[in-house]
Order: C-alpha cells, then sequence, then structure tokens
C-alpha cells in the first residue's frame, strides 16, 4: 500500500480553504474511497454526498484535480501517479458545506417541464428501434455534471433563462417518445432558452452514462425549433394550410 | 460553539410518506390522487434512493414471451421460492396486481424493451417458470423511479430532500406524525400527519459485505419496533449470489441476476459448472440461496478464484448482445475491475442484499398493527417469506406501494387532527443534540464497523447456535459502547458522523432482531441456514417468527403461516410437482 496526498476542500458560504490528508492508497481504490477513509480516521465531519458508490445514482459528482468526474467511477490508478489529487465541489452550484453543493436548482426546473401525455390514439406498440433514442436519454443518472461543466451557467450563471443540458435530454426523450402527444416546442424555445447553448460538446464529454447529449438530443431540437419558428417556407406552407 | 438549540419548524399534512423509493413514490402518488395532502419525506436527493440500483426487472405475469403465464404460476413460483413461509394473500395480490402496475408505468413515460412485436419484453430469472421480467437493459430500477419521480413532481406531493426521520410522534396509541432533521442545515423539523407510511427500504449496512447503500439502516423496521409495530420473519436475509469480490473498494456490488437470466455460466477453480451439483435442474438460475450457499460452499473447499470468489462467464454471448443487454455491468467491470466481460469471465461472491424480513402489515391496506401507521416495500415482511425471487422486488414496491397509499388515504380521510406531544418533541430532539459534546466518545464510523464484523462473521450465510448466542453477547456491548458514540468533530450542517451515530441506534435494533429470530428458528429452510439443524423442520414449516418490544425488552414469538383457503389447491398441485 501506498500512502497519497488528497487535497480536500473544506469550508462553507463563509468561505474556506484545501486542506491535505495523507490516504493510504489500496488496489482499485477510487476517490470516494479516499474521501471516505479520510471521513474514518482524520475528518469524521468532512461532507460528501454518495448513495450507490456505483456510478448509477450520479450523487458523487465533484471536481477532482478540476475535473467534473463521479468520484465513485474515478480511479486512483487512472490519475497521474504521485501527483496530488485535488477534490473541490461543483462550482456552477452554491456551496453548502464541503463538497456537497446545493443542487435544488435543477428539480425545480424539471417541475417546469409538461410530463409525458400519451397521445389520445396511443397503441402503446413501440418497435425497439423506435425507442431506442429514448432509451438514450433516459439513462440519465442526473449527476448534473453537464450542468456544471455548461459554460451558460457556469460562466454566465443564466439560471433565470437556460435550462441546461439534462433537462434538454429530459425534454427530448419526451418529444421523441413514440405515444407522447404533447408539444414543447414553445417552451423550449422561449422559456428552456435552447438558444443560448453554442454546441461546444462540454457537456456530452463529462456525461459519465455517455449520452451523446449534443448530438442526439440538442442539435435534434434545435433543428426542429428552427424549422417551427425560422424556416420562411414552412412558415408559409403552415399559413396556407391554415387558411380559412 | 456547535448549535445546540432545540428550535424545530412545523409542517401539516393528511399522509406523510417516509422513503422515497419506489415503494414511497408510488404510495405518495396514490395518497395524492385520492386527495390526500401528502408530503414525500426522502434522506437523499429525490431519485437516488435505492431502487435505482435494481438492474433485472420487474416480474410481472404479463405472458408477452411465454402465452402460458398467469398469476396463478408467479403466486405459485413466489410461495415455491418462499418456502410456503409467504403471507399467501400478499402473495396473490402481489401475483395478481403487478401486471397492472407495470402497464401502468408504461402509461407514465416508462420506456421498456420491446419484443418483436412491439410488446413490453420480458426476460427469463431465476425460479420464475415462464419468462416474466420486464426489464430496460440492466437499469430497470433508474427507469421505474424516474417514471415515478416525474408522475409524482406533477402531483401537488410536497418532496422534502435530505431530511432525516428520527421518531415517530404518538398521540396515545395512534401515530400523529414524526421528527426529524434537516441534512443540509443541521436544523429540526416535525411532520404532524393523520397517517404515516414507511417505505425506506432495508438493512444491508448492518453487514460488512452488502450491495446496499448507506442509506440502507432499517430506518422503518426501527421506527416502526419503538413504535410498538411487530415485524415479522427477520431472520431471513437474502445473500445475493453475485456481488463483485474485487478491488476491495467495490467488494459487494451487485452483479445483477440478468447475467445468469441471459446465459451467463457459473464455474469454480477447476472449470467445473457446479450448479450441477446443488441444483441440476434449475442449474445457475435456481433460487438466489441455493446459488449463494453453493458458491460459498465451493470457495470455503478451496476451489475459489484468486480473490475469494467464483467465476460468472457471459463472454461466450458476444460483445454486441452483451453490451446491448448488460450496459452497466459492462461499464461497472471495464471502469471498476478493469474486466473485459465480454472477452473474460467476472468474479463474483454472495453479499447481503435484501431483507425478507420487516414490518408485519395486513396485506390489502398496508396497515401495521399501530393505528395510523402503514408501511410498503422492502421494510415490510411477508410477501417474499423465507426467500425472495429476483424481480419480485420491484414489483413488490408498486403493487403494495400504491396499496398502502390508498390504505393511508382512507385512513387519513377518517381520522380525526391528531395532537402533538410537546414532551415527545423535545425528547427527540435532545436525543440529537446530545451526541455533542460527549467526552471521550465512541467514535461512530469504528463502532459501525464492529458491528458489520460481528454480523457478516456471526449470522452471515450459514450460522449456528453458538455464533448467534456469541452474537448477542457482542450486540449488548456494542449498544452500551452506542450509548456512548458522539460528534468529534464539526457542527450540524451535512456532518456525516453526526448522522451516523443516529444510523446506529437503528441498526442495532434490527441487527438484534435478525440475530435473536435466527436462533429461534431451529430448522434450515430459504435464506435461513443452521449447521446445527440442517434440516427442515414442520413445525417451523408452518410459523412466521413476531418480534416485538415488549416494555424494552426484545420478544420472538411464533405465529402461523397466514394463508388462503381457495388457494390450497394452487399450492398443493406446486408441491406436489417439486416432489416429483
Amino acid at each position: 500500500m501506498s500512502s497519497r496526498v488528497f487535497k480536500v476542500w473544506r469550508g462553507d458560504k463563509s468561505g474556506g480553504r484545501f486542506v491535505d490528508y495523507q490516504v493510504q492508497a489500496e488496489e482499485g481504490m477510487v476517490v470516494l474511497d479516499a474521501i471516505h477513509q479520510i471521513q474514518r480516521t482524520q475528518a469524521p465531519d468532512l461532507a460528501c454526498r454518495w448513495n450507490c458508490k456505483a456510478a448509477k445514482c450520479g450523487s458523487c459528482g465533484a471536481e477532482v484535480n478540476g475535473k467534473p468526474r463521479l468520484m465513485c467511477k474515478t480511479r486512483l490508478d487512472a490519475l497521474p501517479p504521485g501527483d496530488v489529487v485535488s477534490v473541490s465541489p461543483m462550482r456552477s452550484f452554491p456551496l453548502i458545506r464541503d463538497l456537497v453543493t446545493d443542487v435544488s436548482w435543477n428539480f425545480q426546473v424539471n417541475q417546469k417541464i409538461p410530463p409525458f401525455t400519451p397521445r389520445p390514439d396511443a397503441t402503446w406498440i413501440m418497435q425497439q428501434e423506435d425507442v431506442d433514442r429514448v432509451q438514450e436519454f433516459r439513462k440519465c443518472i442526473e449527476c448534473f455534471l453537464c450542468q456544471n461543466v455548461c459554460h451558460v451557467l457556469r460562466e454566465h450563471d443564466l439560471k433565470q433563462h437556460f435550462f441546461g443540458p439534462r433537462f434538454f435530454v429530459r425534454i427530448a426523450s419526451l418529444q421523441m417518445h413514440p405515444m407522447d402527444g404533447l408539444d414543447r416546442m414553445a417552451l423550449l424555445k422561449d422559456q428552456a432558452g435552447l438558444g443560448l447553448c453554442n454546441v461546444t460538446k462540454c457537456c456530452t464529454e463529462v456525461c459519465p452514462e455517455e449520452i451523446h447529449i449534443t448530438d442526439n438530443a440538442i442539435i435534434p431540437m434545435k433543428e426542429r425549433v428552427v424549422d417551427r419558428y425560422y424556416d420562411p417556407l414552412a412558415w408559409l406552407w403552415r399559413k396556407i394550410r391554415h387558411a380559412p | 460553539m456547535t448549535d445546540t438549540s432545540c428550535k424545530y419548524e412545523t409542517h401539516e399534512h393528511d399522509v406523510i410518506v417516509i422513503g422515497a423509493g419506489g415503494a414511497g413514490l408510488r404510495a405518495a402518488i396514490e395518497c395524492s390522487a385520492q386527495g390526500a395532502r401528502t408530503a414525500l419525506i426522502c434522506k437523499s436527493l429525490l431519485g437516488k434512493a435505492h431502487t435505482v440500483m435494481a438492474e433485472g426487472g420487474i416480474a410481472a405475469a404479463l405472458a408477452h414471451m411465454d402465452g402460458q403465464d398467469n398469476w396463478q404460476t408467479h403466486f405459485q413460483d413466489t410461495l415455491y421460492g418462499g418456502k410456503y413461509l409467504n403471507n399467501w394473500r400478499m402473495a396473490q395480490l402481489h401475483a395478481q396486481e403487478a401486471p397492472e402496475r407495470v402497464r401502468e408505468l408504461e402509461r407514465w413515460g416508462a420506456v421498456f424493451d420491446r419484443t418483436p412485436d412491439g410488446k413490453i419484453m420480458q426476460r427469463a430469472f431465476g425460479g420464475h417458470t415462464w419468462r416474466r421480467l420486464a426489464h430496460v437493459g440492466d437499469r430497470t430500477g433508474l427507469e421505474l423511479i424516474r417514471t415515478l419521480q416525474d408522475k409524482g413532481v406533477h402531483q401537488g406531493i410536497d418532496v422534502f430532500m435530505e431530511c432525516t426521520i428520527t421518531r415517530l410522534l404518538k398521540d396515545g396509541q395512534r401515530v400523529c406524525g414524526a421528527f426529524g432533521y434537516w441534512r443540509q442545515t443541521g436544523r429540526f423539523v416535525v411532520f404532524q400527519a393523520k397517517a404515516v407510511v414507511l417505505a425506506t427500504g432495508g438493512i444491508g449496512k448492518c453487514f460488512k459485505i452488502t450491495s446496499n447503500s448507506w442509506e440502507s439502516t432499517g430506518d422503518g423496521h426501527a421506527l416502526a419496533y419503538q413504535a410498538g409495530a411487530q415485524l415479522v420473519d427477520m431472520e431471513f436475509m437474502q445473500f445475493h449470489p453475485t456481488g463483485m469480490v474485487w478491488p476491495p473498494g467495490v467488494m459487494g456490488l451487485l452483479v445483477t441476476e440478468a447475467v445468469r437470466g441471459e446465459g451467463g455460466l457459473l464455474c469454480n477453480n477447476q472449470g467445473q459448472r457446479f450448479m450441477e451439483k446443488y441444483d441440476p435442474k434449475r442449474m445457475e438460475l435456481s433460487t438466489r440461496d441455493v446459488v449463494a450457499r453453493a458458491i460459498y460452499t465451493e470457495v470455503k473447499e478451496g476451489r475459489g478464484s484468486p480473490h475469494g470468489g467464483c467465476f460468472l462467464d457471459i463472454s461466450h454471448r458476444g460483445a454486441e448482445t452483451i453490451k446491448r443487454k448488460l450496459p452497466s455491468m459492462y461499464h461497472q467491470f471495464k471502469e471498476l475491475a478493469d474486466v473485459d466481460i465480454t472477452k473474460e469471465p467476472m468474479e463474483v461472491g454472495p453479499t447481503a442484499h435484501y431483507t425478507m424480513g420487516g414490518i408485519k402489515v395486513d396485506a390489502d391496506t398496508g396497515a401495521s398493527g399501530v393505528p395510523g401507521l402503514y408501511a410498503a416495500g422492502e421494510c415490510t415482511g411477508g410477501v417474499n417469506g423465507a426467500n425472495r425471487l429476483g424481480g419480485n422486488s420491484l414489483s413488490d414496491l408498486i403493487v403494495f406501494g400504491q396499496r398502502a397509499g390508498a390504505g393511508a388515504a382512507a385512513y387519513a380521510s377518517q381520522a380525526a387532527a391528531p395532537r402533538l406531544d410537546q414532551e415527545q418533541v423535545e425528547a427527540a430532539a435532545r436525543e440529537m443534540t446530545s451526541y455533542f459534546g460527549r467526552p471521550s466518545a465512541e467514535d461512530p464510523y469504528r463502532l459501525h464497523l464492529d458491528l458489520q464484523n460481528t454480523m457478516q462473521n456471526l449470522v452471515g450465510i450459514f450460522r449456528e447456535e453458538k455464533d448467534l448466542t456469541t452474537a448477542l453477547a457482542r450486540l449488548e456491548e456494542l449498544k452500551q459502547r452506542a450509548a456512548k458514540v458522539g460528534v468529534v468533530e464539526g457542527q450540524r450542517i451535512y456532518n456525516p458522523g453526526w448522522h451516523l451515530c443516529r444510523d446506529l441506534a437503528n441498526m442495532l435494533i434490527c441487527a438484534e432482531a435478525i440475530t435473536r429470530a435466527a436462533l429461534w428458528r431451529k430448522e434450515s429452510r430459504g435464506a435461513h441456514s443452521r449447521l446445527d439443524f440442517p434440516q427442515y423442520d414442520d413445525y417451523f414449516g408452518e410459523h412466521n417468527l413476531l418480534v416485538q418490544n415488549d416494555g424494552g425488552v426484545m420478544k420472538v414469538e411464533p405465529c402461523p403461516v397466514v394463508k388462503v383457503p381457495e388457494l390450497i389447491p394452487l399450492v398443493e398441485q406446486r408441491k406436489a410437482r417439486e416432489k416429483k
């Protein structure tokens, strides 16, 4: 067993600092194991949110060496050997204490999205290939790493005007559901602020579930919004079709 | 200076649901749909409960893959798996209503894998006669919880996240609310309610090697016990046959039974498919109790894998199928253990996974023996008897979540407004602040580890009287130490050490209940294996064990299995078939 130095951010709203801890590194250890070891042996009050320790619940998001990661899935042997490992809270959300942030804004956003609403003629017969895409979106474990890294939220803090990648994925999972009968295009264009996304794919890069957030959710929905609201030919066609 | 204020805020509802996994969410949705003002209280964030870890599927006799399937067969399979100690009425309702609850999930937006003709796909699983598990790859639990979560938040349910209930409050005999604390602020909160539904899940954290998350500390079991309710079948702890055994940090992490459902083979270090010795008929798809004992025995007799498990191989199914049907398993092994399961076998071994035991409830309404107190899901006992079949948990959650929700809402609509007893609230608050400022306090982390080792080593897969007696003596010592456990460092805001101090009290009650019931049952049946009583016993085969608080002393007593006369022919038919 070798020893490794961890710099863990300790503090609350009023301020804080990185504190060094020596961790006994075991084979196959992940960052969350190290945090638990620190709690058990050196800092029993170190605040950290976690649940399943299997990358299924999405609770333990943090920034490891400055990169947004799930702590339960980040192996020490995948980090540069010998170096100090820094662990700090997700930066885009208000801090509660140590590694725990207030992610309640995300739950408020979710509530603004009209839920699944079956078409009146829904048969519930769906082919696998018709639901593959929706299932990809439904893999989301709500770790909010994509929200954390999205610069519309991280640098510009436009939480009032922008739902963020997680909820574009959520809306896409509803819009592309073969049995859903609701139209959420106006929501996407206005309240959700889809247009603010400039497709830098930062969200896709950090997704632990490897959901193709940008390519499969955001871009197709941007295209639908453009077709609906900004395509002059489509606009004209709708006018003619709906003319009395 | 630590804030030792006992101030609290108060909320008033018709029904509060404690726990927001599948059962709690389904109960809250039902309460709210019946017009009750409903609160849903969860120890973690919404959508993170242990239900997300359920992988393989939801058992329901939809008969999409095998047209012969029906509720009667599902009922028979459940009783056979539970070694006929199940509450028959619960097993009946469960088998009858699971298909409708699954179709309801689909109508609420769940997207299950599809059959070639576009219906909900079903897979084979241990102990199920037909292909019965509706599933989404190997992340069915996530699909279930997300569907219920998105349904629930649009229904006007008040959700209280990261809020831990430490005590049920009573008005005379009836329950009238609960006391808890906000993790994010450390402040206290009182919920006043006409009815309470417990849906707090399992008790896996009593054991060292477990598939359960930190939340599974038996809160509902302990709260109900302290409030005067009976627990049933506590001796039956399911050790899932296949948990990861390496690396050390993930020891116990679940490897879904779907691996075997999709054709995975179990081998020992001599390359022998050892299940042919233990259950030649069902082989890898035998019931979990049998497979767990088989692996344990192979390892103990020197035929284990390098890290103390056995081999589970699915690589013959081909990379494409594996990645499509078992994507989480593929990633889990690739990322955490450097093992590519499309090319090489996994190493697996038994892990404490699920408790069949729990609060004794009325099958139809979820009512416990305490007026106003209801329960659903893993924190209840009855439907699974001595051993649960894979897939019967998710169906249990939605069938009995719905029933307990309806039961609690109906009770609340008739009940008078309860009175809060100030003294109980203050006592609960004092308990929580008492962990601060104890000189030379016991370390809660150390104590937890000692508890886990005691249970793992003395009350594990194989049990015997001397071990169980030793365990009881150790638990007594641990209780003494727990009285001195304290917060060595820090404040009330999001303090995991403080939290663990309180969790320990619950785990100790559960551990004692398991051990006392295990000592009482002098036979081997289902998940309970006694080395000193290796056979079935006719008396115990007709009796469940009840655990309850008798003036501060934990009492165990037998009671006859709950049977349904009109189902006797079905049960006899199955018993006759098994004898052949």
